[in-house]
């Protein structure tokens, strides 16, 4: 209970330091954002107007007591390129992005947990070392050049997946949350559905299959640890079934670790999303991002990256909060 | 622990030594079955690092200059990888292309180890306030996502061989800030540093005669692994187009312009992957057998 509720007083401050560093980086460069696109499209006074109403003129610590003010009302500024504010736009673009990043969570916690106890049960064998292997070439692979070989071989050639997109063309859908599968679920549209899961799947197994890498090595060497401790050794003593063994007395103890990680890594995944987003064209904060640091349309830029920092931040806490509910041994210390 | 398992402890090899004079030959032979994928990957990212260095010598063709008589000719013994949209020979390209990813992610990696050094060690050998406050900031770094903090810098910066090493070695800071800090609070507590305390040794004596020389084995493991890191994330910001130039040849740039072709000339965008993908394996492969062979702990897995 302690440390919950310590978690839950440092959140605030964490935030705030995320979004001070955010600020800071992004007003790194000498001069204001305006200059260096700005000076085409507009005369002076027109520039002079705008850098008045975006606080540009202001001296940095008035620009910055202004931007966490408005961040406190849950305002994230405007979008410099197209003058949308900027919640509007994430709350268009998070949710596909969300929903790659927990699918490939997804695929990468079951791939990598399954690999994982199968490497750790056949230590030295053949299934061990094809497993590791597995496990390398994940850490190894970039996730744009697997993402180019999924499209090449699952949909070019074999033609079973979309190229890209995430519902096909003339299929009804009708954003609600912009979930698609919340969406398509409360209002049982079916087709939907069926064309979102065929879009997401390919992207998805590109991020979670090369993520299992590094699940696999934790979980491995996780239960290589477990396996070794004295009650596994009773329970082996005890002529208990090899599969009891593995399942009930060591892989529970061996996959919180896992899990915490998992947690931690989803901040990995989501920067995954955000780059194989641009090759399956998958409408989400990937090419808004790009798109806004092409333009250096800095307010998108910030807004987006602070955006998925806090939402990071805000996962990390509860994957915490989760283990501890989770572990007694942790709850009693 | 059965008798197999324990052949290859280091154990029964001293022991077995008595009877059996370790030879040196006998030696390498052990260590090379040992250590075979670790020696492997030297070998391989030795080639890499000299492919690149010596790309001019080992292809006759410019990886600049169009040729747009022979674009887009597949794989053959003339052009080895094919040739790209403008006539452009794919092997010379990916020679050169692996200059940039090198140099980023060795320098970021090396600027990262500097930094992260200094921050670990005042953090872990002062301790107190100083520690508190650096170890925060570490953890705030480190409630970023890494990519999208480097894409930050990047996009701050703007592009640029200088800006990419500084965008990447700052999000790679708190990895080696943390290490070292860890290292540096467990040797504090030895006795040969108490003891060098008392007969005055200065601090900075003490840090560079009984602390440093400690720290580098775990350091050269940390470091290796984060060099695959470095690597991918360099041709990650490439492949976005926030690393070199166009014209210029870059594994991760070469992909991302090779991806329009996927339908026709899936070879185009392959192989610069594939050599991303074999490099960052390479590396990889370093790290386990450096962290096997250092790491006691790890002897028998």
């Amino acid at each position: 209970m302690r440390y919950i509720l310590t978690r839950l007083i440092w959140l605030p401050i964490v935030l705030w330091a995320v979004a001070s560093l955010t600020f800071l980086v992004v007003h790194l460069v000498p001069g204001d954002p305006l200059s260096q696109v700005a000076t085409l499209v507009l005369d002076q006074a027109q520039l002079d107007r705008t850098r008045v109403e975006w606080g540009l003129d202001q001296p940095l610590w008035r620009q910055y007591g202004r931007f966490l003010g408005n961040l406190v009302r849950g305002d994230l500024g405007v979008s410099m390129a197209s003058g949308v504010p900027l919640t509007r736009l994430l709350y268009e673009k998070m949710p596909p992005t969300i929903e790659l990043a927990l699918m490939a969570m997804l695929i990468s916690t079951i791939v990598g947990i399954g690999a994982g106890v199968i490497s750790s049960t056949t230590r030295h064998k053949w299934l061990d070392y094809g497993a590791r292997t597995f496990a390398i070439l994940g850490l190894s692979i970039p996730w744009f050049w697997i993402a180019i070989l999924f499209i090449f071989v699952f949909s070019v050639k074999l033609k079973w997946t979309p190229v890209g997109g995430r519902l096909g063309v003339g299929v009804d859908y009708d954003p609600v949350t912009n979930f698609v599968l919340i969406d398509t679920l409360m209002t049982g549209n079916w087709p939907a559905l069926l064309s979102f899961l065929n879009h997401l799947i390919l992207p998805a197994l590109a991020i979670g299959l090369t993520s299992a890498g590094f699940v696999a090595r934790m979980t491995r060497s996780a239960m290589l640890e477990v396996l070794r401790a004295d009650y596994i050794r009773s329970a082996r003593a005890k002529g208990l079934h090899r599969r009891t063994i593995t399942f009930s007395h060591a892989l529970r103890n061996a996959i919180l670790p896992v899990i915490t990680l998992q947690g931690l890594q989803f901040g990995t995944l989501l920067g995954g999303a955000v780059i194989t987003e641009l090759v399956f064209a998958w409408p989400g904060l990937g090419r808004m991002l790009l798109d806004a640091i092409l333009r250096r349309d800095y307010a998108s830029v910030q807004g987006t990256v602070l955006f998925v920092a806090f939402f990071y931040v805000v996962m990390n806490l509860i994957v915490d909060v989760l283990y501890h509910v989770v572990d007694p041994r942790l709850r009693e210390a | 622990m059965s008798v197999a398992k324990l052949k290859d402890s280091n154990h029964l090899v001293t022991a077995t030594s008595l009877s059996k004079r370790p030879t040196l030959g006998r030696r390498l032979t052990a260590l090379r079955q040992k250590y075979e994928l670790a020696l492997l990957g030297g070998i391989f990212f030795a080639l890499v690092v000299l492919g690149t260095i010596f790309a001019p010598w080992l292809s006759p063709y410019d990886p600049i200059k169009q040729d747009i008589p022979s674009r887009l000719l597949t794989p053959s013994a003339i052009h080895w990888f094919g040739t790209d949209e403008s006539g452009r020979d794919n092997f010379t390209r990916v020679l050169y292309g692996g200059r940039p990813i090198l140099t980023t992610g060795i320098s970021s990696v090396l600027l990262a180890l500097l930094i992260g050094m200094g921050i670990g060690t005042a953090a872990g050998y002062r301790g107190g306030l100083l520690d508190d406050l650096l170890m925060r900031a570490m953890d705030i770094m480190l409630s970023f996502p890494t990519i999208l903090l480097a894409i930050l810098i990047v996009a701050s910066l703007g592009t640029g061989l200088i800006n990419t090493i500084l965008a990447i070695a700052f999000s790679l800071i708190p990895t080696f800030a943390r290490l070292v800090r860890s290292i540096v609070i467990t040797l504090v507590r030895e006795q040969y540093v108490t003891a060098a305390h008392a007969v005055g040794t200065s601090d900075w004596q003490i840090i560079a005669k009984h602390i440093f020389p400690n720290m580098i084995p775990p350091i050269i493991v940390q470091a290796t692994a984060t060099l695959a890191i470095a690597i991918s994330y360099s041709s990650a910001l490439s492949f976005l187009g926030l690393g070199v130039e166009p014209p210029r040849p870059d594994w991760g740039l070469m992909v991302s312009q090779g991806q329009r072709l996927i339908f026709d000339a899936i070879y185009i965008p392959f192989f610069p992957g594939l050599a991303i993908t074999l490099t960052v394996l390479s590396v990889n492969y370093i790290g386990d057998g450096l962290r096997d062979h250092l790491d006691p702990t790890l002897r028998n897995r």
